[in-house]
């Protein structure tokens, strides 16, 4: 089973040299931690910045200098500010190329639910709804199962949705995971010491196997 | 050129009545307009709808409007910042219309540049969707969202002249130029407030023409929601 930092460790695996990324908060921040220092990347933060440095040191922190989940940030080297309108022109307009983002569900055609529980606080969607709707590329990084042992992964989303049809790739503590065109969880990769049949029994949406599914490499 | 210039907070919110509909500019506590809400704070005002991407924190921002019972209805993408305002909407004192942080700034974008509706892929197929029109362009579906438009927009800039052109700094920038825009007046409170000619007209971010009164804030706080620093 991966940790969390693993998980992330595996999606910064996916991030392709020249890429614009934006990432999520909670496991998707972490993937920043791990991008090979060769590729040449820049994140978007939907506040308004392309460019996210590394947390500030004490003498640096700069009160109007945050990103999405209100953390105080650096700029790297290029950077350039922008209004909120203009970030999601960019993000609505195509010009991302890949979305990381948790999520409490993933139906097996890609839907995704990450929003919202009925009955309990509902805090807003702030800019997901927009991010599923347009990135060409999505991948989630979330566990497998909820914290009461139910599988994430699903036939159909039971929590009000974010997007439709949008998740390409799920990495989990368990597995690799991708969408297939027709509906289908289909396994690429399991977690070191996980069993394709664990995986099997904690998949509830169809679940795709086809021949030997290779452990993950880190 | 015409001069935009009122004297203080207090002067620049005087005629905020009751009832109407504000915009305030900021993303969380990040360029929020600090003096004009302390300015409404001391007004006897209630019934508010406002529009603003965050609902502030308890103690800081739109949260103390919210205190004080002065917001009917808030307009946002994400309010989880905020006990007390969770506290009157599950109570039913307070309505909450949550958007898309996108749609919400393009409907603001759109209420300042005339256009009275747009279309969007944000939210189709999600609840966000109901009640409104759908149409399809070149294979894809998209959602019809309208305009937004306010009585009074509160936004807040870095430097400012007394013509009302605006510069904003880092992150700051945030929802403040589209709501400057969509404002019937817009009132800007800016950290340094300098005569018309001494702003380079080639690095403006609003144009003076959206801008009806301008002061020089006093004593910003710029609270920082999460302090993060790095070990080394």
């Amino acid at each position: 089973m991966l940790s969390k930092q693993q998980i992330a460790q595996r999606i910064a695996k996916e991030v392709k040299n020249g890429q614009y990324i934006n990432l999520g908060i909670g496991i998707p921040t972490l993937v920043a931690n791990y991008i090979p220092e060769d590729l040449e990347i820049v994140l978007q933060s939907e506040n308004g910045l392309l460019g996210i440095g590394p947390f500030p040191t004490e003498e640096e922190i700069d009160p109007d200098l945050i990103n999405a989940g209100k953390q105080t940030i650096t700029m790297v080297k290029g950077s350039a500010i922008f209004n909120s309108a203009e970030s999601f022109a960019m993000i609505r307009g195509g010009h991302v190329h890949l979305t990381i983002l948790g999520a409490m569900e993933v139906s097996e055609r890609g839907d995704i639910a990450n929003w919202k529980i009925p009955g309990k606080m509902v805090k807003g969607m702030g800019g997901a709804m927009d991010l599923v709707a347009s990135a060409e590329n999505i991948i989630v990084a979330m566990q497998h199962c909820s914290k009461s042992g139910d599988s994430k992964l699903l036939p159909e989303c039971t929590l009000p949705i974010t997007g439709i049809r949008c998740v390409k790739k799920i990495v989990t503590d368990l597995a690799v995971l991708e969408i297939h065109k027709e509906g289908g969880f289909i396994l690429k990769e399991r977690a070191p010491g996980v069993s394709v049949e664990e995986i099997t029994q904690k998949t509830a949406g169809k679940l795709i196997i086809e021949g030997e599914i290779p452990e993950m490499k880190f | 050129m015409i001069n935009k210039t009122v004297k203080d907070a207090r002067e620049a919110v005087k005629d905020i009545p009751s009832g109407a509909f504000l915009m305030m500019g900021g993303f969380g506590l990040c360029g929020i307009p600090e003096n004009c809400i302390s300015a409404l704070l001391e007004r006897d005002i209630k019934d508010l709808t406002i529009v603003s991407n965050n609902a502030g924190v308890d103690d800081f921002g739109i949260g103390l409007l919210l205190k004080k019972r002065m917001v009917k209805k808030m307009i946002s993408s994400y309010v989880g910042e905020n006990a007390e305002f969770e506290r009157q909407l599950l109570s039913g004192e307070l309505e909450v219309d949550l958007i898309p942080q996108g749609t919400l700034a393009e409907r603001v974008r759109a209420g300042g540049a005339g256009i009275p509706a747009f279309f969007t892929p944000a939210g189709v197929g999600t609840e966000v969707a109901e009640g409104k029109e759908t149409r399809e362009f070149d294979g894809k579906v998209y959602l019809m969202e309208r305009w937004l438009r306010s009585d009074f927009s509160l936004v807040k800039a870095w430097k400012g002249d007394t013509a009302g052109n605006l510069i904003f700094k880092g992150t700051a920038r945030n929802f403040n130029p589209m709501m400057a825009a969509a404002g019937k007046i817009t009132i800007a409170e800016v950290e340094e407030l300098v005569p018309a000619g001494e702003l380079d007209p080639n690095l403006i971010h609003t144009p003076g023409i959206y801008v009806q009164r301008i002061f020089q804030g006093e004593n910003y706080e710029k609270r920082i929601e999460q302090r993060t620093v790095s070990s080394n």
